[in-house]
């Protein structure tokens, strides 16, 4: 029996978040009344006329320079004529003969540590189309809310690099990672600012050749994304080991039946009649106005994953880091104490404490620099770690920096040798049989003597110290 | 001769009459208003006039600004007539198309906002071609246009109600839109004075689009100055039109020279070849020798790819048209056809919606944009259209104007074209160069060929208006024509 290797090429539409349109001055917020956000332009009445939205393609840019693409000197729009009532002009505008951004890469960190690197194509500007509304309407009949048509878009397409459905969805969310931290979108799946078409074919392993291509939609999170090109994985293998053909169609996963089905034959090749937008002049990007905009920047998630490895962390909590920049940009404040300490304090003793709260690290009472000085407590010695969390608790639900809470609670660690050495002789003296245990070979017994100490300190003692203590007295 | 009626009169004068308290703008209104109701049965040169009382009113508000001391407009109180491809905000905008019938645009296109601005007062809207596409006003949804000098034929097109209005007295000025000469050549049939501006130095916001790459918005009026005037109010650039060009808008009204010594004019002999009558030719040709003598060097060049200007206008303009109307589906405004589904009430709006020659065109630019043919048409069209533009710019290195007849005929008879697409494209055998180059031309009337107007045409580099409205000023100035009018008897007035 063949093995066949899938072949996996995606389609990514990005939503901006710009405050306007592409082409006219309205709203590009969501959630108004239908048809509340539009205009002459963005309804498409005879005579209107679209103008670019400078921001639009300052974010477009960012984009592409993030994803290592060469932002091209002159780009033009183009008019992808179609119908449908959500599409008001009779066209989309976007790009098609000179798209603002070519080529660029991506590099995706799998969880064995080995790394995938994905090439884009191109990336392109676009404006939304409307929003068909088949519910809130009179039974028999549609309405079409214009508050999203216009909305600026990016499409980035990539190279068929993929070969896995696992690492297709790990290629959108590293997409997804570096899309976020460039600012230009909320990149959410489940809200549409991000939408993944797949293109999937097979082929028998170690040819070149592509088989027939299928394209994938409605994949409405990352895990339907894998879900879907798992089941179109096994559809199209089954076919071709039953000697069938595989049809050039497009087909839309399904969720709740976790299936495919054939939405349209792509025998005949769409045509778009494609044409220069004569609305539009071309748009001329200076080299200067391309620098200024990559110098505007931040740390890329690939670096910062770099630098966290460097910094000691694990490739893992790395990940985890550059996977969420605000929990990113908290740890990077949580300072002076080392970073491997520092983040386990963070990624599990307190986002543990907010995720139990429903908190998050935007909205959490600890300021990052409260939480060094808690670790750097631990780590003095000055407080025990369980004192630490028990401080913590009480940072994260009533706030204060931790000094002020130990010395409220008195939750000071004996650590003077003098103080505690007095309460190790009366534990010693009021044990006695304990003690002989011990002498006589019984480690356990000398936990609980610790534990006696402790006791009679409240749980001020340090441990450390108190071991110490201990076995030299037992010793001596 | 009497003193003149005020519906005779040009804006320039009618100006002079309103600023020296001579005259009031209520009175102006109302005679041009009133000559409309009489005429216009004969005429059709409007889709809709707005009520008299209204109208009247707005002048009247005029004339206490006026005597309040308030500074006005250069058009303060004077009637201007627009095409109805115009948007008019809460004002019906048909494009003398059954699929926009009572359609109200929300917005003003920005040269009605300009108009307005500049104190004019909308008197009507006028007859077209459907959405601009024709040379004779006869494919118009809601009638024929007839020509002012003889009812019986054609007043050009698509502006043709905008050129019969000015021409028979209707209304002293008024815009229209030329996309292939649909300004010029109407102002050539109808014995008026019609300026196609460079591309982009008027704002086409509001403007409904027929081929975007080709439109452009210009003036009506019985003489150059006041086509001056018109446009430095309309010209210049808008925030909402990407295609207007950040020039400055100079004053035009500096053009009016009578001299012309030192400038040198160009005849490219391609304008003058087959196709144009005899008798058009000969009266252009007396018109260059009065150039020369008005002290303007006169000699003959070539462009020597302006012989494929229809074949390419004929690609690209129906090419951009069959996407510009591809939003006229009913869903949004308009009337809306039945069906039992989305595609069968679109092809059914469209099909009762729109006439033969825009379904005509629509068709051509579908199948010149398709897959497989993209390259040997639209691509190809490009490509001459880019020497085509050669061709004028090496022009405009030896002369400062060229000068060709702006039709090749005289106002040709209702129904003699209607049915033959191709006789029809001809008649924009001269005036779609300079559609294609972007460049400003402007018609003069240049003389009567068997009663009928001959329209010379002036056509210069890119923001060249001054200087092409200065020969047309001094043209119009030396010129037997000055003045002429259609004969009142054939109007029945």
């Amino acid at each position: 029996m063949t093995d066949f290797e899938p072949v996996i090429g995606l389609e990514v539409h990005v939503e901006l978040r710009t405050r306007s349109k592409m082409f006219c001055g309205c709203s590009a917020d969501f959630g108004a009344p239908p048809n509340t956000h539009v205009c002459p332009v963005c309804l498409g009445l005879p005579g209107a006329l679209p103008v670019v939205n400078r921001q639009a393609v300052v974010y477009a840019m960012r984009a592409a320079l993030a994803l290592h693409g060469e932002v091209a000197e002159e780009t033009r729009f183009d008019r992808k004529n179609y119908h449908y009532p959500d599409l008001p002009k009779g066209y989309q505008i976007s790009q098609y003969q000179h798209p603002i951004s070519t080529g660029g890469h991506l590099d995706v960190h799998r969880p064995d540590g080995s790394v995938l690197p994905v090439r884009i194509r191109r990336l392109h500007m676009e404006e939304d189309t409307g929003k068909s509304l088949h519910e809130g309407v009179p039974a028999g009949q549609s309405g079409v809310d214009f508050n999203r048509c216009g909305v600026p878009l990016i499409e980035i397409v990539m190279e068929a690099d993929v070969h896995s459905p696992e690492d297709a969805r790990l290629t959108l969310q590293t997409l997804r990672t570096i899309i976020l931290y460039t600012g230009v979108s909320d990149v959410r799946m489940e809200e549409g600012s991000l939408r993944c078409d797949a293109n999937v074919s097979l082929r028998p392993a170690g040819t070149t050749a592509f088989g027939t291509l299928v394209e994938v939609k409605n994949m409405n999170s990352f895990r339907s994304v894998q879900r879907a090109l798992e089941y179109e994985v096994r559809r199209q293998t089954a076919a071709l080991e039953a000697g069938e053909r595989i049809a050039r169609e497009t087909r839309h996963w399904d969720e709740r039946r976790g299936i495919t089905f054939s939405s349209r034959s792509k025998e005949e090749a769409d045509d778009y009649r494609y044409f220069p937008e004569p609305d539009l002049g071309a748009l001329r990007i200076e080299r200067a106005w391309a620098a200024a905009v990559s110098a505007t920047l931040p740390e890329l998630p690939e670096v910062r994953h770099g630098r966290y490895v460097a910094a000691g962390l694990t490739a893992y909590d790395a990940g985890v880091l550059v996977e969420d920049p605000p929990l990113g940009d908290y740890f990077d404040r949580v300072s002076g104490v080392a970073a491997r300490t520092a983040c386990s304090w963070v990624t599990v003793e307190l986002l543990g404490r907010l995720n139990a709260r429903g908190e998050s690290i935007g909205d959490t009472r600890v300021s990052p620099e409260w939480l060094a000085d808690l670790v750097r407590l631990v780590e003095a010695g000055t407080i025990s770690a369980k004192q630490g969390k028990d401080v913590l608790d009480v940072m994260v639900a009533e706030g204060g920096a931790p000094e002020a809470i130990v010395r409220a609670r008195g939750l000071t660690q004996i650590s003077d040798e003098g103080a505690l050495s007095g309460t190790v002789r009366e534990v010693l003296a009021a044990n006695a049989a304990v003690v002989s245990d011990f002498r006589a070979g019984k480690d356990k017994a000398f936990g609980f003597l610790v534990g006696q100490v402790m006791k009679a300190t409240r749980g001020q003692a340090n441990p450390a110290l108190v071991n110490s203590l201990l076995r030299k007295e037992l010793e001596s | 001769m009497s003193q003149p009626q005020l519906w005779e009169m040009p804006l320039h004068a009618l100006h002079r009459l309103l600023a020296s308290g001579a005259a009031r703008a209520e009175e102006v209104c109302a005679a041009f208003w009133d000559r409309a109701a009489e005429q216009d049965p004969h005429l059709h040169a409007f889709l809709s006039v707005r009520p008299r009382e209204e109208v009247l009113a707005e002048a009247a508000a005029v004339d206490r600004a006026r005597a309040a001391g308030t500074a006005l407009g250069p058009l303060a109180g004077l009637p201007v007539a627009l095409k109805d491809n115009l948007s008019t905000a809460g004002w019906e905008t048909t494009c003398a198309s059954r699929i926009l019938r009572g359609y109200r645009p929300p917005y003003d296109a920005t040269v009605v906002s300009r108009l307005r601005q500049a104190g004019a007062i909308f008197l009507g809207k006028t007859n077209l071609d459907e959405f601009a596409m024709g040379s004779s006003t006869e494919h118009s949804a809601f009638g024929p246009t007839r020509n002012p000098w003889d009812l019986g034929r054609v007043p050009g097109g698509s502006s043709g109600g905008s050129a019969a209005a000015v021409a028979a007295g209707l209304c002293p000025a008024a815009l229209g839109s030329d996309t292939g000469g649909s300004i010029r050549q109407p102002a050539a049939l109808c014995g008026v004075v019609g300026l196609k501006p460079t591309y982009g130095r008027v704002s086409r916001y509001g403007l409904v689009a027929f081929a975007s790459s080709l439109d452009q918005i210009g003036p009506f009026a019985l003489d150059v100055a006041d086509v001056a005037t018109l446009l430095g109010a309309i010209a210049g650039p808008d925030p909402s039109d990407a295609t207007s060009a950040r020039v400055a808008v100079p004053d035009y009204s500096e053009a009016l020279q009578s001299d012309l010594s030192g400038l040198r004019i160009g005849a490219p002999r391609e304008l003058f070849g087959e196709g144009v009558d005899e008798d058009v030719r000969a009266s252009v040709a007396a018109a260059i020798d009065l150039l020369g003598e008005l002290g303007a060097s006169v000699g003959e060049c070539s462009l020597p790819h302006v012989g494929y200007s229809l074949d390419v206008y004929y690609v690209i303009a129906p090419a951009e048209a069959s996407s510009n109307l591809a939003r006229y589906d009913g869903v949004r405004y308009g009337p809306r056809a039945a069906g039992d589904d989305y595609v069968s009430q679109f092809a059914a709006t469209r099909g009762e919606g729109f006439g033969a020659e825009v379904r005509r065109r629509i068709m051509l630019g579908t199948y010149a944009l398709s897959a497989g043919y993209y390259d040997a048409y639209y691509d190809r069209a490009q490509r001459v259209r880019t020497l085509i533009r050669r061709d004028f710019a090496e022009a405009f290195e030896r002369f400062d104007a060229l000068v060709a007849p702006t039709s090749p005929t005289v106002a040709f008879p209702l129904g003699s074209r209607v049915e033959d697409p191709l006789a029809m494209y001809a008649s924009d055998i001269c005036s779609v160069p300079a559609n294609l180059a972007g460049l400003p031309a402007l018609s003069v009337p240049c003389g009567l060929s068997n009663g009928l107007p001959v329209g010379l045409q002036i056509i210069g580099p890119a923001f060249g208006e001054m200087t092409i409205l200065r020969v047309g000023a001094a043209f119009e100035q030396a010129s037997d024509f000055q003045g002429k009018r259609p004969p009142m008897a054939v109007l029945g007035g």
